[in-house]
């Protein structure tokens, strides 16, 4: 046996190794969960699984959670490209201090987040007096704690990184060059973004907003600690928690039924990011041909 | 002058880029900015451009100071070192948003474009994306974006830096010939002084955020004002003791010569038919091919210089012993930051002898 049939031989063998461990892990922490959940759900038959995913408390939690992760999404996105485009395109002071501020959310647990906002906006917290304020000038009786807007608000914080991350890799790759060589022809900032930045950061954006919309569908901790109405401000995820806490049997498989209403979404999600990512390859393919 | 720095200065926290830059380019001329990296030839492009703004000093653009008029109105086409093409638009769309920008009509737009795409000789691309495209095609998509809208002055930042030695060469001349041929004010930056030389009608030699010289390539050539440039210009030997050489006497304050190859005539042992006076005898200590030439290093009193040999001659041997005549050297003095020439003064005297 010569050495490269030998170095080929053992790379075969370190492939196959991988692929087994790959494989077996992937098995045993994703599919086998993922497919207990489908079969406890239909284990009270397809009828009672239809009701169980159809009750007044699922339809409002699958409203809330829907209105929390759109508004999050919009709002991210936005504010994910202007500070992206901030930290990668432009030199200021404290850009670094910048940059680590954005990531707060991946380092901090959103229990905390949760609990934070609560001390800002509940009863306790300190713009508490002025909330009391409007509401009394107004004759409302508008709250963010335990209400709609401290859910859309701890979802926003936990999600905010998502979009920006994704981005500022390729922004910074890319370089200033192409915008200057347009400023200098005279093109102006909006014209210059939709026409030479956005193109260069679209998928990475789409990625972005994909990984942003699977997180804020699945926030928990952050929401739990606002949100405490069943029925009201209940996100899916809490719903979920709430059924499973019940305990009886007939609670545990509608809790596996609404779960299964999320990993319904993630499939989607992942079909759609799949289809654009194919898309995108071929797009390239066909642009180096 | 139609291009003009007057007293530009520019600083970069503690960095100094330019300091008390001042020259001028006639219109229609081609000027080199030539230095080492981190001479501040780049910032001084970007300053002209707008792309960066001097801290003090005036720039000025067809008699009109231009320091407060934005980049885009400035009259002026940019190429980009690393060409800065829009990816995701067709050569077609570089060319034309330029045009577009200037609201210029549909049919006028297709017209220009397709006479630039002539000009580069890139007819039949336009419907390529620049990743589609070689060094040199996406060099001149680069140009004719550049000159689409018909600048007053073209800037190029190392314009032939990413492309290979047989391409780079071609380009060079097209470059000439088009930026002849159109008129234009072209002021190019360049860290290669073959290019320079070869391409430019004036060069301003940058060190350090200054200008240490501006001239023809010929006056760069043959007399460099500065030590920087003697010793930057040409292939440069540094010699110490230079007045132990025959012919040579010493300038107080200057320690050291520059000698060059061209300088140096190296002959066989006793087959020197002139000038023997002026002669030295040395020895062969390196002799190193150079594709058309030989390299030969030879130590004379322990000086080492430099000359070519022609591979139409037998080689020379390391060891062997020659003769040299030095016509000429550079001496350098580096206080005063001056060069002086000076050639072999018993080659002068032997010439009165002759006559």
């Amino acid at each position: 046996m010569t050495e490269q049939e030998k170095l080929e031989r053992q790379s075969k063998r370190t492939r196959m190794i991988l692929i087994a461990v790959s494989v077996l892990f992937i098995f045993l922490m994703l599919v086998v969960p993922l497919a207990a959940i489908v079969v406890n759900s239909l284990k009270e038959g397809f009828g009672f699984y239809i009701q169980a995913i159809t009750t007044e408390y699922v339809r409002n939690a699958l409203k809330v959670t829907l209105i929390a992760t759109i508004i999050a999404v919009v709002v991210n996105t936005f504010f994910g490209i202007c500070a992206a485009w901030l930290l990668t395109k432009f030199s200021f002071k404290g850009k670094q201090v910048l940059a680590t501020l954005i990531d707060i959310p991946f380092s901090i647990s959103p229990v905390i987040v949760g609990l934070a906002f609560l001390m800002t906006f509940g009863r306790l917290g300190w713009t508490y007096p002025a909330i009391r304020a409007i509401n009394q000038w107004l004759g409302t009786n508008f709250r963010i704690a335990f209400a709609i807007p401290g859910v859309v608000i701890a979802t926003i914080f936990v999600t905010f990184p998502y979009v920006s991350r994704e981005i500022i890799p390729v922004l910074n790759a890319q370089g200033k060059d192409e915008e200057e060589a347009a400023a200098l022809m005279g093109a102006k900032g909006l014209k210059i973004f939709f026409k030479i930045t956005f193109p260069q950061i679209k998928w990475a954006l789409i990625y972005g907003i994909i990984l942003c919309t699977s997180r804020a569908l699945g926030e928990f901790g952050a929401v739990n600690a606002l949100s405490k109405t069943r029925g009201e401000t209940f996100t899916l995820p809490l719903e979920i928690d709430a059924l499973y806490m019940s305990g009886t049997d007939v609670s545990i498989t509608s809790a596996f039924a609404v779960s299964s209403i999320l990993v319904i979404i993630a499939i989607i999600i992942m079909v759609v990011r799949n289809i654009l990512e194919h898309r995108s390859n071929k797009k390239m393919e066909k642009g180096e041909a | 002058m139609y291009v003009e720095m007057k007293n530009i200065y520019k600083q970069y926290g503690n960095f100094t880029a330019s300091n008390n830059v001042s020259f001028g380019i006639e219109q229609g001329k081609l000027a080199a900015l030539l230095g080492p990296s981190g001479s501040g030839k780049t910032t001084l492009l970007r300053m002209i451009a707008g792309l960066e703004t001097p801290n003090s000093g005036d720039i000025y653009i067809d008699g009109q100071r231009v320091n407060d008029i934005p980049a885009a109105k400035r009259g002026i086409g940019f190429v980009f070192q690393s060409y800065a093409l829009f990816r995701y638009m067709t050569v077609y769309d570089n060319v034309a948003f330029g045009l577009e920008l200037q609201k210029m009509p549909k049919d006028q737009i297709r017209t220009r474009v397709m006479e630039l795409l002539e000009i580069t000789g890139l007819s039949g691309m336009e419907k390529r994306y620049p990743n589609q495209l070689s060094g040199g095609q996406r060099q001149r998509v680069a140009f004719a974006r550049a000159l689409a809208p018909r600048p007053h002055v073209l800037l190029l930042d190392e314009p032939f830096a990413a492309i290979d030695a047989k391409v780079r060469t071609e380009l060079r001349l097209w470059l000439r010939e088009v930026v002849t041929k159109l008129g234009i004010t072209c002021i190019f930056v360049t860290h290669d002084q073959d290019e320079a030389v070869e391409v430019a009608d004036q060069i301003i030699v940058t060190n350090h955020g200054e200008i240490e010289q501006v001239g023809t390539p010929f006056e760069i050539y043959k007399s460099p004002d500065t030590p920087f440039v003697a010793q930057f210009i040409g292939k440069p030997s540094v010699v110490e003791g230079y007045d132990a050489l025959n012919g040579f006497d010493a300038i107080e304050g200057a320690k050291r010569a520059i000698i060059r190859p061209e300088f140096v005539k190296i002959s066989r042992l006793g087959k020197l038919e002139r000038f023997m006076s002026a002669a030295e005898e040395g020895i062969v200590e390196d002799v190193v091919f150079r594709g058309n030439h030989l390299d030969v290093t030879i130590n004379i009193k322990g000086i080492s210089v430099i000359g070519e040999w022609s591979l139409e001659k037998d080689t020379l041997e390391i060891g062997e012993k020659v003769n040299v005549l030095i016509y000429r050297l550079y001496i350098i003095d580096e206080q005063q930051n001056r060069t002086y020439l000076c050639e072999n003064k018993e080659m002068q005297e032997e010439d009165i002898f002759y006559i």
